[in-house]
């Protein structure tokens, strides 16, 4: 059996301060990186002889538009069969310069998953093969998931938020 | 005779023949197409009857389940995740609740955990009933598909008698089950356990053993275990392929380690092998509703948390405490607390996954559906390169894919 710890000194002994924020929110194991350090990380653990921490279970993307310098979040959700652990890395990217590398390379998978985060936040995969939208259509000229679009439409009065939330 | 002078023929030179072009046919298989099940187009590019490439287009059922998710109420979303994965809608309910109690730490009584179980379990023989009688369908025998309907029926009717409804069904509630199984309910199972194996045995023979079957689905669609998780196949895909991961058993929730039960695995990944792997966990799930129902658990059916569980009817009406708290979870008002959360259950396709994250309001910061639909349907033009088109619509349909769980 795997323990956070092991596994959090490994990476730390590895990559030193380019890992950080470590946490265990509800016992999984959960840190952040930078984006030149993901694929990295990422080829570390899934290499790793005894961890074998080989398989993207989710990616997905994470808006914070008051987290200045670092509106966006690409979450990865790893998982080793083996010994049975999880493992969730998050990387901070800002609005301006909203460019990740993709993992591609390394999981198939990530194909779908990334087009998706793209379609719904406009986070750019690069080095992606076909990143175009996927769910929505191509004509689209926004970025859907984004909270600055919110699905109750603004001009309304009636339905006030301290009353029926947001 | 004369000589004659054989005049040479009209042959034309090599240079002045016409080239011969590989002239590739392009096929458009979808959006909507009886064969298909569901609204997915696939483009495909053909040489005579081969598949060369695909390309996939989905999106055409999109919701934006996500995005509405983030204006709901915890105790509203259960109704989205219905609609996602249809055939076997109670499993994606309770791994919604299931999520929102962790997050929440609501420890879920034994009682509503075994009867969870029993409707997932059900729900899960319904999910592969249909898929593999549609594999049926497609190879060309009609009559078993006709056959297991009924089965599919009385599930549905259980349903109904535990929840109201027979599709979407929108099972349970934050903290356990919104009523107790009813004795008709109890009644209702154990018919169905009784009268399923005769049923599903006889579907059996007329499939597993079928010449005509077992070369239309042998060696097709086959995938390798390494691409397989490559592309992150779960799920009755994954185990067909080689690999004996279920959540179930790795990450037990709502007391599965309570049950013996047994993962079947198939080797070369291919159609026969999903088909094998989906008949062999029927088996299984039948096995763990009889032994819920067996050891039904006495005491109450709901967790005690009033801020999240709509309090009795009667309480209601005669309470004030009950009153309020009825008034607050109606109308949203219960904020919950931070926190990110990740919780899977194993899903009629494979892992299905709710990624949480909550700031403190009514409704989630972030919701996002790990769906194993959509992560696996990918691998499809890989898995159909160079069969036959009859080929591969019986991958696509061994594969399982469903629309709804496939565009969220």
């Amino acid at each position: 059996m795997l323990s956070n710890q092991e596994v959090a000194e490994e990476l730390l002994g590895k990559f030193g301060e380019q890992v950080y924020d470590f946490e265990e929110p509800y016992g999984l194991l959960t840190l952040s990186t930078t984006r030149e350090d993901i694929i990295p990380v990422l080829e570390f653990l899934k290499d790793h002889k005894s961890y074998q921490i080989n398989f993207l279970t989710d990616l997905t993307g994470v808006q914070y538009p008051e987290n200045k310098g670092q509106e966006f979040m690409v979450v990865y959700h790893l998982h080793s069969f083996i010994h049975n652990f999880r493992i969730r890395i998050k990387v901070y990217i800002p609005e301006a310069d909203i460019h990740i590398p993709t993992a591609t390379g390394l999981y198939a998978s990530a194909n779908w998953m990334e087009r998706e985060t793209f379609d719904f936040y406009g986070i750019l995969f690069d080095g992606h093969p076909n990143l175009i939208r996927i769910l929505n259509i191509e004509e689209m000229d926004y970025f859907p998931m984004r909270k600055e679009y919110p699905l109750e439409d603004a001009t309304r009065e009636d339905k006030i938020d301290a009353l029926f939330g947001r | 005779m004369a000589d004659i002078e054989l005049l040479p023929h009209n042959v034309p030179s090599q240079a002045e023949l016409p080239e011969l072009v590989e002239e590739l046919t392009t096929l458009n298989l979808g959006p909507t197409h009886p064969a298909t099940h569901g609204i997915f187009q696939n483009i495909l590019k053909m040489d005579g009857e081969k598949i060369v490439s695909g390309e996939q287009t989905i999106g055409y059922i999109h919701r934006a389940f996500e995005k509405i998710a983030e204006r709901r109420p915890f105790y509203q979303i259960t109704t989205l995740t219905d609609r996602m994965n249809y055939c076997s809608s109670p499993i994606n309910n309770f791994g919604w609740h299931m999520t929102v109690e962790k997050l929440l730490q609501i420890e879920v009584p034994k009682r509503a955990q075994y009867i969870r179980v029993i409707m997932m379990e059900l729900a899960r023989i319904s999910d592969h009933l249909i898929c593999n009688s549609i594999l049926g369908v497609d190879t060309g025998a009609f009559s078993g598909f006709l056959y297991v309907m009924q089965k599919r029926e009385d599930i549905y009717e259980i349903y109904e008698e535990v929840c109201g409804a027979r599709l979407t069904t929108n099972m349970g509630r934050i903290g356990g089950m919104e009523r107790d199984l009813s004795s008709t309910a109890i009644r209702k199972i154990r018919d169905f356990i009784k009268t399923f194996p005769p049923v599903l045995q006889e579907f059996e023979k007329l499939m597993s053993r079928n010449r005509i079957f077992m070369d239309r689905t042998i060696n097709v669609g086959g995938i390798s275990l390494e691409r397989a998780l490559s592309y992150g196949f779960t799920g009755p895909n994954l185990r067909a392929a080689g690999l004996d991961y279920d959540v179930r058993v790795m990450n037990p929730y709502s007391s599965y380690e309570d049950f013996d039960f047994s993962i079947p695995i198939g080797q070369s990944g291919d159609t026969f092998d999903r088909y094998n792997v989906r008949i062999e966990e029927m088996w299984q799930s039948l096995k763990i509703v009889e032994q819920a129902l067996n050891n039904l658990p006495e005491g109450p059916y709901y967790a005690d948390a009033p801020e999240y569980y709509l309090p009795p009817k009667k309480e209601v009406y005669g309470s004030m405490e009950a009153l309020i708290y009825h008034f607050k979870i109606v109308m949203g008002e219960i904020d919950a607390p931070h926190g990110e959360v990740y919780h899977a259950v194993e899903g009629g396709n494979g892992e299905l996954g709710f990624y949480l994250i909550s700031d403190g309001g009514r409704a989630p910061y972030r919701l996002h559906f790990r769906r194993p639909s959509f992560i696996y349907y990918q691998a499809f033009p890989e898995m159909c390169k160079g069969s036959t088109l009859s080929d591969a619509i019986l991958t696509m349909s061994s594969l399982n894919v469903i629309a709804g769980e496939l565009d969220a």
